[in-house]
């Protein structure tokens, strides 16, 4: 059998969403963020969202998101791309409005505007990737980095006493009434690739239906960050963010 | 017909903001000039316009909404003083760099630090040279009355979008808190979606529709070739603004032997020094700069052929004066006169000030 007799339309099981550029992401191998990015995409095409939504994307690894998701886009400087939603939305309120953070972006340099954004109850979707360290910049300590975690600023492991501990904030945004949508989701397995999509349709869901701040936290892998092959990452993931980092709802009205 | 009312020059920015059909103002109070946010919540302009007003959880947060809504093509802005414009210095340079119209009023007071809540024009550096990391410049417009508080908001917003750059209003605290008579102008429209789309569809992000690319608001390159390409497209709007939006005013200048170069408050007290140096047969004129960047080196430089001395009066340690001395260029001599930490100088100890450096000795 000829191989064009099987490429045919009514043969075809999967294929990339239109929403998803064809440019050659620059993420390492092993990386949670090209599976996220490609779970956003799919579900802004599923949802016939291309045209109203606007992204806006962090400083850290994902700075370069636009760059892979064909919507209008704002690049925010560190840690304000929940501002940046804020003013984009409440000027906008019929346009669809997502931020996309990594760990230091929204829960250290920018956790006054994450929290004050989820608490004005802006009808939002805060998409957050925790791998607990700082991927572009070389592998420092993040706020989510857990206790005897090595990264290049606590080169002997994090010791809580001295460099601090590592903050749940999403479990900090589920407290405040503004929230309406709190989950921790991981992409280790197509299962979890599959509920993260789900959770993320909710979101943007509950956005349309202008039910205020839907937060979606990804546990994720820095397999470079971490020094590990990108399968030891995930293994590690598993052993050692999930029982700090509990997958699942937090809340959901 | 006129609407002439009597107002603070805080009162009079937020009265100007909703006229001109501004779409979004994004605040945090700080003294002397809160009285903008709390006019704009009195006056409800969302239900009348439709103009979005929100109090942020810091300046911070404020700039960066306007960031987004700027990004939209939104004519959005905000206000602070001092110590809060400091911290939105991060979010101008990134508004400068994303080529993004907004506009942000500074309402001076002394500093530096916490410093004090009394007026002073202590911030010209940070507002004309730049404020935060990189080569990029405000459009700065100082008034020097109510009514050009109420005036310079539209103007800047039009500078602002003529040249996809952010605009300045520096005040002062003496303007902000002053009564004066103001004209107001009549209610404009907002802009529509449809306009909006049709006038800056090239780079406002609107939603990407089917007959566009996506449209992208960022300040990061990391090419340098590009980057330093960029900024030689950032200089060349900046000199053609030096060549078409210089704005000042000249008082007594055509037989002046004498000049005081001035702005905002101190040129309001200068205009009386004018007088009371006339009165004593001393030929002073006063120049004073509407638009601080671009500044009016030209005039000042003709001005400097006639005279034997010029004053750069400031509410500061000084700092106009260097773009008044770079304006000269050596060909008469510049002396700085000026008070800071919240005191205001009299007409009478300009005028001191103006003999004991050029007709005494």
């Amino acid at each position: 059998m000829d191989i064009k007799e099987i490429i045919k339309e009514e043969n075809i099981v999967y294929k990339k969403t239109s929403v998803l550029t064809d440019k050659v992401m620059h993420y390492c191998p092993g990386c949670t963020h090209g599976v996220v990015h490609k779970l956003v995409a799919e579900v802004i095409e599923e949802m016939g969202l291309q045209e109203k939504t606007i992204g806006v994307s962090p400083v850290g690894c994902s700075v370069f998101l636009y760059d892979y998701i064909d919507i209008d886009w704002q690049e925010a400087a560190h840690g304000r791309a929940p501002a940046l939603a804020t003013g984009i939305k409440r000027l906008m309120p019929d346009k669809v409005v997502f931020t996309y953070q990594g760990d230091g972006d929204l829960a250290a340099i920018g956790t006054a505007e994450t929290i004050h954004a989820c608490n004005r109850d802006e009808n939002i979707v805060v998409i957050f990737i925790n791998n607990g360290i700082y991927g572009m910049t070389g592998g420092q300590m993040a706020p989510t980095t857990l206790p005897g975690m090595k990264a290049s600023t606590c080169p002997f492991g994090r010791e809580p006493g001295q460099d601090g501990h590592p903050l749940k904030i999403t479990e900090i945004v589920a407290q405040l009434p503004g929230t309406t949508f709190v989950t921790r989701q991981a992409c280790h397995t197509p299962a979890a690739v599959r509920k993260t999509k789900k959770v993320l349709k909710k979101a943007f869901e509950n956005q349309i239906n202008k039910r205020g701040t839907s937060f979606v936290e990804v546990v994720a892998t820095c397999n470079s960050g971490w020094k590990m092959s990108p399968v030891k990452a995930n293994e590690w993931m598993e052993e050692n963010m999930f029982p700090f980092y509990p997958l699942g709802d937090i809340k959901d009205i | 017909m006129r609407e002439l009312k009597l107002m603070k020059g805080n009162e009079a920015i937020a009265e100007a903001a909703i006229r001109c059909g501004t779409d979004g103002y994004f605040g945090y109070p700080i003294t002397p000039q809160s009285e903008v946010m709390e006019t704009l919540m009195a006056e409800q302009p969302w239900k009348t316009t439709g103009m979005v007003v929100l109090q942020a959880e810091s300046e911070i947060a404020s700039i960066n909404m306007v960031y987004g809504g700027a990004g939209c093509g939104k004519k959005v802005m905000t206000s602070s003083s001092s110590p809060g414009i400091s911290l939105m210095q991060e979010g101008l340079t990134y508004i400068a760099g994303a080529e993004l119209p907004c506009v942000v009023v500074n309402v001076v007071r002394g500093g530096p630090g916490l410093g004090t809540i009394q007026p002073a024009q202590s911030d010209y550096f940070q507002a004309v040279k730049g404020g935060g990391h990189g080569d990029y410049k405000l459009i700065t417009l100082a008034p020097a009355s109510v009514q050009e508080m109420a005036d310079f908001v539209e103007l800047a917003f039009d500078l602002a979008f003529k040249y996809r750059n952010p605009a300045m209003i520096l005040s002062d605290g003496v303007i902000g808190q002053m009564m004066e008579k103001v004209e107001l102008k009549p209610q404009k429209p907002r802009m529509t979606e449809e306009e909006i789309i049709e006038k800056y569809g090239d780079w406002a992000t609107t939603g990407k529709t089917r007959n566009r690319n996506r449209n992208i608001i960022t300040s990061v390159e990391l090419s340098s070739e590009n980057m330093e390409n960029f900024n030689h497209k950032l200089q060349a709007k900046y000199k053609k603004m030096q060549e078409e939006e210089v704005r000042y005013e000249s008082i007594n200048c055509d037989d002046a032997e004498y000049l005081l170069v001035a702005y905002g408050s101190s040129a309001r007290i200068c205009q009386k020094t004018v007088e009371l140096a006339r009165a004593q047969g001393i030929k002073v004129g006063l120049l004073r700069p509407i638009t601080l960047f671009p500044f009016p080196e030209k005039p000042i430089h003709e001005l400097a052929k006639q005279t034997k001395g010029i004053l750069s009066v400031e509410m500061s340690a000084g700092q106009m004066v260097e773009d008044v001395k770079l304006s000269v260029n050596g060909i008469t001599p510049v002396e700085h006169y000026g008070r800071f930490g919240g005191i205001i100088p009299s007409p009478a100890e300009v005028l001191e000030a103006l003999k004991s450096n050029f007709l005494e000795g």
